[in-house]
């Protein structure tokens, strides 16, 4: 049957549990878009994916200089910046750490701009389990509110060359 | 070039003493040719899977890191790209002349398309094995791989696009001269939808590899980073699409030689498959879903298009084909109660089984997993985490993959005219490959959820996986293994098969096992089952699904609602 040309009236509406499975199929498949848009206005999780063009050079410099004006302490040898609440904080990702290590506090809002001086990378927040891609000049904003505290870390998931798995960073919250 | 006959007689085709249906030698050449390479493609693959699954367990271990992310992009090209695309252009070919009763429009076209494409290939798998390009095969810039990477990849690219080209105009010729009657036959119109949207996979897959390689060699500028993966899972993502429509073309090939399925609607089946040419979304959206440079109303309007039609497409022939299959059961009388046409389907049959347990995991896990990731939103929980290749190895592997196994099984006696030795081998092949994809898939997804990331040579080094993660690791490991067991007993069956089988020239294949025609009991009247689109067991296994399916979509968004806010 599947394999010979059928017979001439072939064209028929489906009936049956085959159209009452067509219905219900498409009615999920409604359910399922719709899912988005109400969650986009209601949830509190969405990836907007604002982000600015960004020479990688000029990143770096932006980033060192966050570093300096907000440290407060060290974290094995990499400075720890606290961003004022409601301010900008910047992660750099590149081969193979993130710099700096970020304070943040809970319940505050920060802007958080990612980006990478060299390939892509992963921010890949543990265990939290929140995914966002970094890209060499995309000045990538994360408008992030931590809800919860203590000791997080920041695995590298995108493939970026022999130390990918290496790359690990902190973000702590109190 | 060889004249053009249109005959579909004469010396150059034969009738097959199975199915009846002309063979063209021409054709059949071909299609041995690629189902051969094919075969040699998934056994490196395999040798290469075995080894990196080994690693991901964490008490094996197995590779250095170097190697790991070597044989990763070697394992990836080889099977997603070379053993599926090889397989594909002999199904190509198969459809447009037996099922079109017309002979293959060129030989040297053929040749050409073969020729490319095992220069391409061998090109790319010599310069990943020498180090050249531990990048993936996804490539991304600015990671740069030797120039003849991408020239291999180009070169199988067009080889396989010429293949394609092949298959339309022998689709053409058979169409102008109405050779297969009025209307062409499902399973010919399923590959010709799947050889449209190849065209506009490989298209994409030129345009962003081509100015990478000129840019490799030094001649041009650096294409753009975001550029890149959009224009790339044009490649990448369409082509899954490439494998569904290919795959359900073969489910529906393989329902109806080893049960006997009808088609309960033609209009249904093929509207269907306009649905998957005409709503892939903007094929890369789903894969961009945490990016920059793109926005939330692009990102929701195009990984769905507003009402998700292309996967409504594919639950309609979830639908459709056990449904054909249950009521071709039924006719042949086994009509009692909900179940029976299930119990007694040829389940010692590995042509069968591999096709029912394709259809189950790319169901049940494959597709109820990539659309929930594919979410916007929840798509934050899954990005580049093991939940991804958890959901693709059942839908390409699991479910493309397996189903094309089952197809060998059939191919081999049919058009190689070589009889499967070992049978009992062959008939628990698909249930130990199967097992063992599922458990991999589960173990990858479950690690994932847990946050270990794919292509991750070590995860210890980040000090945050506990104990959990191991084990699901060792679930991977394991399951892998038994994965690659599955996948040597059909690579070795299939190569003895071919080389050192007894050969059934002249006469029809040895049955494999079909279900007989039993005497009707009751009232049933054989000629209206079906006829009024009614299949009560399929109904009962698709709403089975679909409660799968709202439970893990919806547990998903109550997960993500637990983690930080974020816009
Ligand atoms: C014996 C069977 C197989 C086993 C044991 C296996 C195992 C694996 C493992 C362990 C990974 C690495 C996951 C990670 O660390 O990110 C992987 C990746 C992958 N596999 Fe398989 N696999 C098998 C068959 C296949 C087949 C048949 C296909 C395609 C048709 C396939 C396509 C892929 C792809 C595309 C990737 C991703 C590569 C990348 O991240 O660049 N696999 N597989
Ligand atoms: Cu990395
Ligand atoms: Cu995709």
């Amino acid at each position: 049957m599947t394999i010979q040309s059928p017979p001439q009236d072939w064209f028929h509406w489906p009936r049956g549990h085959e159209r009452l499975w067509i219905g219900m199929a498409l009615v999920w498949c409604m359910i399922m878009f719709v899912m988005m848009p109400y969650w986009h206005f209601n949830g509190k999780q969405n990836s907007t994916g604002e982000s600015y063009s960004v020479e990688p050079q000029e990143f770096v410099d932006r980033t060192l200089r966050f570093a300096e004006d907000n440290k407060v302490g060290e974290f094995k040898g990499v400075p720890i910046a606290e961003p004022p609440p409601g301010g900008d904080a910047y992660l750099l990702g590149r081969m193979w750490n993130w710099y700096p290590v970020l304070k943040l506090r809970k319940g505050e809002t920060y802007r958080l701009h990612i980006s990478s001086a060299d390939l892509q990378h992963g921010f890949s927040l543990q265990p939290m389990n929140m995914n966002f891609q970094v890209m060499p000049g995309y000045d990538h904003v994360l408008t992030l509110t931590p809800t919860s505290t203590g000791e997080f870390t920041i695995v590298c998931n995108e493939f970026c060359g022999a130390g990918h798995h290496m790359m690990i960073g902190k973000i702590l919250v109190e | 070039m060889a004249t053009i006959s249109t005959e579909m007689s004469g010396p150059n085709t034969r009738e097959c003493k199975t199915t009846g249906l002309p063979v063209c030698l021409d054709a059949q050449f071909f299609i041995r040719a690629n189902a051969v390479m094919a075969v040699v493609f998934l056994l490196l693959g395999g040798i290469a899977a075995v080894s990196i699954a080994l690693t991901r367990w964490p008490a094996v271990h197995l590779l250095d890191a170097e190697w790991f992310y070597r044989l990763l992009t070697f394992h990836g090209i080889n099977m997603l790209i070379f053993w599926i695309l090889f397989m594909e252009i002999g199904i190509l070919y198969f459809a447009c002349t037996s099922l079109l009763k017309t002979p293959l429009f060129s030989r040297s076209v053929a040749w050409g398309s073969f020729g490319l494409m095992v220069l391409g290939s061998v090109m790319t798998d010599y310069i990943i094995l020498s180090g050249e390009a531990d990048v993936m095969m996804t490539s991304y810039l600015p990671l740069l791989a030797h120039p003849l990477f991408y020239l291999g990849i180009i070169l199988f690219a067009v080889g396989a696009l010429i293949g394609v080209f092949n298959f339309f105009a022998t689709v053409f010729v058979a169409w102008k001269g109405k050779r297969y009657g009025e209307t062409m036959p499902l399973v010919a119109f399923g590959a010709l939808t799947a050889a449209i949207i190849a065209v506009v996979a490989l298209l994409h897959g030129a345009i962003a590899l081509v100015p990478t390689f000129t840019f490799a060699m030094g001649w041009t500028a650096e294409p753009d980073a975001m550029w890149y993966r959009l224009i790339w899972w044009g490649l990448g993502h369409q082509s899954q699409q490439v494998n569904v429509a290919a795959m359900v073309s073969v489910w529906y090939l393989l329902s109806y030689w080893t049960c006997g399925a009808k088609v309960i609607n033609e209009t249904v089946s093929r509207g269907a498959f306009v649905l998957y040419i005409l709503f892939i979304n903007i094929a890369s959206a789903h894969h961009l879903l945490v990016d920059p440079g793109v926005g939330a109303s692009w990102k929701i309007w195009n990984t769905s298009y507003a009402m998700y039609l292309a996967v409504l497409a594919s639950l309609i022939h979830g639908f459709t084909i056990p449904a054909g299959m249950e009521v071709g059961m039924r006719i042949k009388g086994y009509t009692k109660g909900l179940f029976n046409w299930l119990w007694n389907a040829p389940w010692r049959n590995p042509g069968f089984s591999a096709f029912f347990l394709s259809l189950v995991i790319f169901g049940f896990i494959g597709g109820i997993t990539g659309v929930t990731l594919g979410t916007q939103q929840i798509n934050i929980t899954a990005h580049n985490t093991l939940r991804i290749p958890g959901h693709f190895h059942a839908t390409v592997v699991g479910g493309t993959s397996l189903a094309f196994m089952g197809l060998t099984y059939y191919v081999v006696p049919l058009l190689f005219q070589r009889e499967y030795s070992f049978r009992w081998l062959a008939r628990i092949q698909p249930y130990v490959f199967a097992g063992g994809i599922v458990m991999m898939s589960l173990g990858m997804s479950f690690a994932g959820s847990d946050g270990v990331a794919r292509r991750t040579w070590d995860i210890d080094a980040a000090g945050v996986y506990g104990a959990t993660s191991h084990l699901m690791l060792a679930v991977l490991g394991i399951g892998g293994v038994l994965a690659f067991t599955g996948l040597m007993i059909y690579v070795l069956l299939t190569v003895y098969a071919v080389f050192l089988g007894k050969s059934n020239e002249g006469s029809a294949m040895e049955d494999w096992g079909t279900p007989r025609d039993i005497v009707h009991v009751g009232d049933v009247d054989p000629e209206k089952i079906g006829k009024d689109g009614n299949a009560p067991g399929t109904m009962v296994l698709v709403m089975v699904l679909l409660l799968s399916f709202v439970v893990y979509y919806f547990a998903n968004w109550k997960a993500l609602a637990d983690l930080w806010f974020v816009r």
